[in-house]
């Protein structure tokens, strides 16, 4: 078996073409599928006018001071803003399809938002050629809009509540650079208290009324700060994860792209390297008790195995120089990866069984590692529960899922790391078996 | 007789390989029905008939390869080399290497002497170094046939050796297997190219549909014919007619 696996490595060393591509290839694939998981979209251009002169921008609610320009870094942070001089401007770089989309700040949005009785409005204006880019903008404007309208009710609501307990307790207040003294229904009670003493019984009792209503009024402002705090924040969100591991888009986009990478060069190696034997003719006259058919599938499985696990490897230190990622845990990732490694190998040998050469078996190869990897990728709620149960059966019998949860578990400590291994492991004797079966038709 | 080349003697006393009542299925249908064959030490014997006839079947039985669904192959040689219809080499890897792979696979006592043996035997020494994938068809079939004698077999078993070949390299090739029966090996051979059965084959076996035909030399069917002194290859059709194949 020994000169087998020299005869495959030497003759793997004089195809540097199709070692290059499959190299190459997986690790762009998978590069790119990462990338493309862990990053947004480009950030699209919006014109934007601001209709707030410098001083304007700022407003002033009870005394505290809110800069509204300050508030454009939360709202653009996710848009590439194109400032520009004048609302037409803005429509007219729309309309040119300069942008794709325009924001203009009205001049009146602090003075609106100051008198707190009307609304302050954005205007916005989209350009429609891209959907996609489209349905992006506005997803990100009205987010975005969303969280500084309720950072401005907080604020708002603070204020209506500072009012309000000075309403109740009475205290300075300021206004336009003067203060004023405000009595407040705390002491005017007092107030009313003493003045009733002095005053005849038949008078008491119309004063004693008031007094009732500056003690009902004060009792029921004390209630308010709760009443105004469930106004500037209706709905709390208090997150918990029930199912899955704690990985961050970041982690798993490695763990995705390192998976990728070993399906492709483990499934295109074996599958090619078991149709060479049948390509060349060579495949009789080894099994002619040259080599048993057992022991030609194990040369198979592990030359695909090592290779792949050691471009692997060395693709994710090419990925560390980037990403963080945990070198104590180095063992685990080669036992991850040798576990998926040789499952995907087991797959490439039933595949190679099926072709007569090797282009039929790696176009072959090629064909089922790109669906297998999607399906296993499908989340939960994306399709209908029936189908995702399909989906997740399909998963179950291909080593796509299972090797990215072994190196999801490996690479991230995510957890079910034996689990994994153990469901590989009866892929590998479940394709092994199917391709030694496979075989006996091959020498036909 | 037409042009038959000067072929050795051959020791009938010394049976190297004997099969009997071979019987082969697929599916429902019958490729060999109880085919008997029996060769002697350095004889050359041609396996010939029609396409579909059971030639390869034969053969790959004689190797090994397959086995038969009844009868026996009642004297085996300890050593038998085949050579495939389409060479079995790896065209990546050069002459030499792939002799190596096959002398080391083999468990040749000493590869490396086995090896210059080999390219001294099929003269490629100077084409040693490369690599099979550029050779012309001739030389790949010797390269071929060279990993077929690579364990120093009693009988070597041929399926259309000379397939695929110019005249030139055909005659090179048959000088080659002469060489070889002269040494004593038995060589078994399946042809569709009658005129080389003629010329090549101490022993002729006919084969039509699974079923042998007729066993003799090819002096022996041109009598059964009554076609003695005309074109071979028409006494070969012309027995098939007689027999209804």
């Amino acid at each position: 078996m020994a000169w087998l696996l020299l005869k495959d490595l030497r003759i793997l060393r004089r195809s540097p073409l199709m070692v290059a591509l499959l190299v190459i290839y997986p690790i762009v694939i998978a590069v790119l599928i990462g990338f493309a998981l862990s990053r947004g979209p480009d950030k699209p251009k919006v014109a934007f006018y601001n209709g707030l002169s410098v001083s304007a921008s700022t407003i002033e609610l009870g005394g505290q001071k809110l800069n509204l320009a300050g508030e454009e870094g939360a709202l653009f942070k996710d848009i590439d803003v194109v400032e520009v001089d004048s609302p037409a401007a803005v429509r007219q770089k729309v309309r040119d399809g300069a942008v794709l989309a325009g924001i203009v700040i009205p001049k009146d949005l602090a003075s609106n938002l100051q008198s707190t009785l009307e609304s302050g409005k954005l205007q916005v204006f989209y350009n429609s050629e891209d959907p996609a880019k489209q349905a992006y903008v506005e997803n990100t404007i009205e987010a975005q809009v969303k969280a500084a309208n309720a950072s401005l009710t907080k604020r708002i609501a603070e204020e209506a509540l500072r009012l309000l307990n000075l309403i109740g307790d009475g205290g300075t207040y300021n206004f336009l650079g003067q203060d004023f003294d405000v009595l407040g229904l705390k002491r005017a009670e007092a107030i009313l208290d003493d003045a009733r003493a002095s005053l005849p019984p038949p008078k008491r009792e119309e004063l004693d009324e008031v007094i009732d209503f500056t003690d009902l009024a004060r009792d029921n402002l004390s209630f308010s700060d709760d009443v105004l705090n469930v106004v500037g924040e209706p709905i709390k969100v208090s997150s918990r994860s029930l199912s899955g591991g704690r990985t961050s888009l970041d982690e798993f986009a490695v763990a995705l792209a390192a998976s990728v990478s070993l399906m492709f060069i483990t499934l295109l190696l074996a599958a090619g390297m078991l149709a060479v034997e049948r390509e060349e003719n060579a495949f009789p006259r080894l099994v002619r008790g040259l080599v048993s058919r057992s022991a030609l599938l194990a040369e198979k499985a592990g030359l695909a195995a090592v290779c792949s696990t050691a471009v692997c490897l060395l693709m994710l230190m090419g990925l560390g120089l980037f990403v963080d990622l945990d070198w104590s845990r180095f063992a685990l990732w080669v036992v991850a990866m040798a576990g998926g490694a040789l499952a995907f190998a087991a797959l490439g040998l039933a595949i190679g069984t099926l072709a007569r050469e090797v282009r039929a078996a790696s176009l072959l190869a090629f064909m089922l590692a790109l669906p297998l990897a999607f399906l296993a990728l499908v989340p939960s709620g994306a399709v209908a529960p029936a189908l995702y149960d399909v989906i997740r059966a399909v998963s179950a019998v291909f080593p796509f899922k299972p090797t990215l949860d072994a190196l999801d578990a490996a690479l991230n400590d995510a957890g079910g790391l034996g689990t994994a291994l153990l469901h590989l492991a009866a892929l590998v004797v479940a394709f092994g078996a199917l391709s030694r079966l496979a075989l006996r038709r091959f020498a036909a | 007789m037409s042009d038959s080349a000067n072929l050795p003697e051959v020791e009938t006393l010394t049976t190297t390989i004997a099969a009997s009542d071979l019987v082969k299925r697929y599916g429902e249908r019958l490729a060999l029905r109880g085919v008997s064959l029996t060769a002697g030490r350095g004889e050359l014997v041609a396996v010939i008939g029609p396409n579909g006839a059971g030639k390869t079947t034969l053969l790959s039985i004689l190797a090994g390869i397959q086995r038969p669904d009844e009868g026996t192959i009642s004297v085996e040689p300890t050593r038998v080399g085949w050579v495939p219809q389409q060479p079995a080499l790896y065209g990546k890897l050069t002459v030499a290497e792939n002799l190596m792979l096959f002398a080391r696979l083999e468990r040749a006592p000493d590869p490396k002497a086995t090896v210059e043996r080999m390219l001294e035997l099929t003269d490629l020494r100077d084409r040693s170094g490369d690599q099979v994938g550029t050779l012309s068809g001739g030389n790949r079939q010797r390269v071929n046939i060279a990993i077929g004698l690579l364990a120093e077999p009693e009988v070597l078993l041929l399926d259309e050796p000379s397939t695929g070949l110019d005249p030139r390299q055909r005659e090179r090739l048959w000088e080659f297997i002469l060489r070889l029966a002269e040494t004593g090996t038995t060589v078994v051979y399946a042809t569709h190219h009658i005129p080389e059965a003629d010329r090549y084959a101490n022993q002729l076996i006919v084969l039509a549909d699974g079923e042998r035909v007729f066993d003799g030399s090819p002096r022996e069917l041109e009598q059964a014919t009554g076609t003695t002194g005309l074109d071979f290859e028409r006494a070969f059709v012309e027995y098939l007619q007689q027999r209804g194949h």
